[in-house]
């Protein structure tokens, strides 16, 4: 496949930056869009130009650094999937593609696609742990059973990556999704149940101060999320929120 | 994850900590990205499991060659580490009453191993991510992100501090400690194609070699039977398929030469294949595992079928996975239980699809998006790739390196799995070095320092590391050559992979070796690797 690329180029955090065209050509289909971008990097490189910057690792949609905005889509057009998964055979040939990073106030621009995320690292910091120490000596895994509901339930919110795709769609760059599903994920469980709503305030709170907007009930992150991560999450840390700042005020 | 782990426990018990990775998160670590599971001995199934029997398993699968008393203290604490990530909040897989649900892995004959779908690793990560960041949100642990560490300091012999660089400004900078614990990973990445993370570079173990940590049996590699077959010469990166789909799926090739070739040229489809023509290698070799042989007998006897030419797909290196007799198998079940009557062929197998959805959905989805075949229609298509380095930095019983002060944990390390891991064991040792090995062994080493206070970075010694380290940088980025890092790394992994993979002999590991000399020639200025 030949493609024409639109990639955001910016040299630092403070230096301004914008849309750089380049051709590539012989990109073969069954390569990810990664290795598309490998290509261009190489042919780059052996030019003596410098590589575009991107975040990336796992390769397998797993580790979350991946964070392309392609095409005005977060991790571009197919559905549950990362970039890195992101196949070329869902692109046609001689198409031309734009290639930006993330946009949010809490998630600054590093270097061309690579942006900042230690945002949601200082929201888990915040309270995104259930408190007790890694002595060994808790109690036996089968002594509480967990109804196999909530343990999936649970366990399909704590699918979430962090890869921040959710905040770069939505239009208030809101983080909603992403605290919702550690919030719920705990609260679901009788372990972390105890402090769900100490948990929910302090989250949400250093949310709020990172910058993240507020949430309107759009749901266009629940589509771009790679994970399928659910809104009944956020309807569900609502709850956990409103009676802790009800109980917390009486 | 070991680091992780290590870091939070210490953190708990008082120590300060500083914890540095090259990704923007720890919680990006590639422990991340393991599927099938995690051991312990906890004989929730009542099939005969107990820590003797988990530490015999280990150390048979290890053909005998892992340190045994490390691997009986490891079976000791496996049941902890349940425990401790239940507490933790980890959604692992529940059976309908509530409790624990288990599977088995290959080389065993018993039901011990821990699940979340096809997302263990990511889920046990997570659980040491949260136990680090309330760690770091107390101030205990100063976590350094997009930082990646070049080299180690000596003091008098002990390890004292790194020197790392800033991978945002490009700094060197230099951190000073009384202990110094390598948590990398593993060395798989220089076969170039591995189910490893693009960044898993082995920088910080060879560094620690260079300084005088003795490297053990760099040769045990493993390569797992089940990963998704290469494609082309684009690709990057292998992906697992995890090993628990060798419990529901079957391995198979064409019994004749003929059928191979109408395969591959798209003139019969597998499902068209009668019984009779299919040869089920492993349950004809192996009867009493089948399918769920240890992975390097897997992965020889897959490689021994392609190499004979039955290989299924373009490249002849693929062999199949077939799901169609669980589908049945487990359609049955559920009619039965759903008390559905008289169900239709096509009921079961749909009932039967449902069921291997809920097991291994994410995988299958993995799968679809990789190769455009729909493997619940159609049988996976698979091939054996580096995935594990059994080998590593040498320690003792209390996990240090031959360099006092500095130790090794997780993948890093040679000591639990001797010549052959099996499956599901090496997140029970990532977290049972990390939570609770470790934070008590450094013990024996810092009570000599309780009264040595901080230590200077301004020390020659430190000066002299990082000279050494920005030398080395600037040898790279002022070499002349034309071709970039990716451009050797692919060639010398495929030296790798073709001459020190998974049948290695006298011959073609001297012709490896003379590959290795042209490209070191061809590089130039890059003198390293010369010396390496
Ligand atoms: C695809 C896949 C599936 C697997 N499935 C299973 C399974 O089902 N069950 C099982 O038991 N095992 C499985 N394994 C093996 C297991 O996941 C790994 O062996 C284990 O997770 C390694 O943990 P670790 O803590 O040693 O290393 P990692 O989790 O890889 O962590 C290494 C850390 O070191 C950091 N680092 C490395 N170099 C530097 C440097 N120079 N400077 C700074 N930081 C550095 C990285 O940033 C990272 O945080 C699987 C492995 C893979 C690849
Ligand atoms: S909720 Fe979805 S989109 Fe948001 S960070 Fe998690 S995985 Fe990414
Ligand atoms: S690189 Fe890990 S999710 Fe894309």
């Amino acid at each position: 496949m030949d493609l024409t690329l639109k990639i955001w180029r910016q040299k630092n955090k403070d230096a301004k930056g914008a849309l750089k065209s380049y051709d590539i050509k012989g990109v073969s289909p069954d390569s990810s869009f990664l290795e598309m971008m490998d290509l261009l990097n190489n042919n780059l490189i052996e030019k003596g130009e410098n590589p575009v910057a991107f975040d990336h690792d796992c390769r397998e949609g797993i580790c979350g650094s991946c964070s392309m905005y392609i095409n005005g889509e977060a991790h571009g057009p197919d559905r549950l999937v990362t970039t890195c998964q992101l196949h070329m055979r869902k692109f046609k040939d001689g198409e031309t593609i734009h290639i930006e990073p993330w946009r949010a106030k809490a998630f600054p621009v590093i270097k061309d696609l690579v942006v900042d995320r230690s945002a949601f690292d200082r929201v888990m910091n915040a309270g995104g742990f259930v408190s007790v120490n890694t002595s060994g000596n808790t109690q036996d895994a089968n002594a509480t059973p967990i109804a196999k509901d909530a343990a999936d339930k649970a366990f399909d919110a704590a699918t979430c990556i962090g890869c921040g795709a959710c905040v770069a769609t939505c239009k208030n760059a809101s983080a909603m999704l992403f605290v919702s599903a550690k919030v719920s994920q705990l609260a679901l469980l009788p372990q972390g149940q105890v402090e769900a709503q100490r948990r929910a305030i302090h989250m949400v709170e250093q949310m709020d101060h990172e910058g993240f907007g507020n949430c309107s009930n759009t749901g266009a992150c629940e589509v771009e999320c790679p994970k399928g991560i659910s809104l009944e999450n956020i309807a569900r840390m609502n709850r956990e929120f409103l009676s802790a700042t009800i109980t917390s005020e009486s | 994850m070991a680091g992780g782990s290590a870091s939070a426990s210490l953190a708990e018990m008082g120590y300060n900590v500083k914890a540095f990775c090259f990704q923007d998160s720890p919680r990006r670590a590639h422990s991340i990205a393991a599927q099938g599971g995690i051991n312990a001995a906890k004989n929730y199934q009542n099939d005969g499991d107990s820590i003797y029997r988990l530490f015999y398993d280990t150390v048979k699968g290890g053909d005998y060659r892992s340190r045994e008393a490390n691997v009986y203290r490891l079976a000791e604490v496996s049941a902890n580490i349940i425990d401790q990530c239940v507490a933790q909040g980890v959604p692992f897989a529940r059976d309908y009453g509530g409790l624990l649900d288990n599977r088995s892995f290959g080389g065993v004959l018993v039901s011990r191993t821990f699940y979340a779908k096809g997302q263990t690793g990511q889920q046990l990560l997570l659980g040491a991510y949260s136990a680090m960041s309330r760690q770091i949100g107390k101030g205990k642990i100063k976590m350094y992100n997009r930082h990646e560490m070049l080299d180690v300091v000596k003091v008098d012999g002990k390890a004292r501090g790194i020197i790392a660089r800033n991978l945002v400004t490009g700094e060197i900078e230099r951190h000073s400690a009384h202990a110094v614990v390598i948590c990398s990973g593993g060395y798989g990445n220089v076969f170039y194609l591995s189910t490893n993370a693009m960044g898993s570079n082995v920088t910080a173990a060879w560094k620690i070699h260079k300084k005088g940590a003795y490297f053990a049996n760099p040769c045990y590699t493993q390569i797992h039977p089940t990963c998704i077959p290469r494609s082309g010469d684009h690709q990057s990166k292998l992906t697992l398929m995890s090993e628990s789909l060798r419990n529901d799926g079957r391995i198979w090739v064409p019994r004749k030469i003929e059928d191979v070739e109408a395969i591959r040229s798209g003139k019969l489809k597998p499902t068209q294949l009668k019984e009779e023509d299919r040869d089920y290698y492993l349950e004809r070799r192996y009867p009493a595992f089948g399918n769920l042989v240890p992975r390097d007998v897997a992965s020889r006897a897959a490689k021994e079928r392609c190499d004979e030419g039955f290989g299924v797909n373009k490249t002849g290196e693929a062999v199949y996975l077939d799901f169609a007799s669980a589908f049945i198998r487990y359609g049955k079940e559920k009619a039965m239980v759903e008390g559905v009557e008289d169900a239709s062929p096509e009921k079961i197998r749909e009932l039967g699809e449902g069921v291997i959805e809920a097991k291994y959905g994410n995988l299958f989805q993995m799968y679809e998006k990789i190769i455009n075949e729909n493997p619940y229609k159609t049988p996976m298509m698979i091939y054996p790739a580096v995935h594990y380095t059994m080998g590593g930095v040498w320690v003792d019983y209390n996990l240090m390196t031959s360099i006092p002060g500095c130790y090794a944990l997780g993948e890093a390390n040679f000591s639990d799995h001797g010549a052959n891991r099996l499956g599901a064991s090496a997140l029970m040792q990532g977290l049972a070095d990390g939570y609770f090995v470790l934070p008590y062994t450094i013990g024996d080493q810092l009570a000599d320092d309780i009264r040595t206070g901080p230590i200077s970075t301004d020390l020659p010694e430190f000066a002299e590391a990082e000279k050494l380290v920005k030398e080395g940088l600037n040898k790279l980025v002022d070499n002349k050559g034309t071709h970039s890092v990716d451009y050797f790394h692919k060639r010398l992994g495929k030296v790798m992979w073709d001459k020190v993979g998974m049948s290695r002999n006298e011959k073609g590991l001297k012709e490896a070796i003379l590959k290795f000399k042209k490209y070191a020639q061809n590089f130039g200025a890059m003198l390293w690797f010369q010396e390496a």
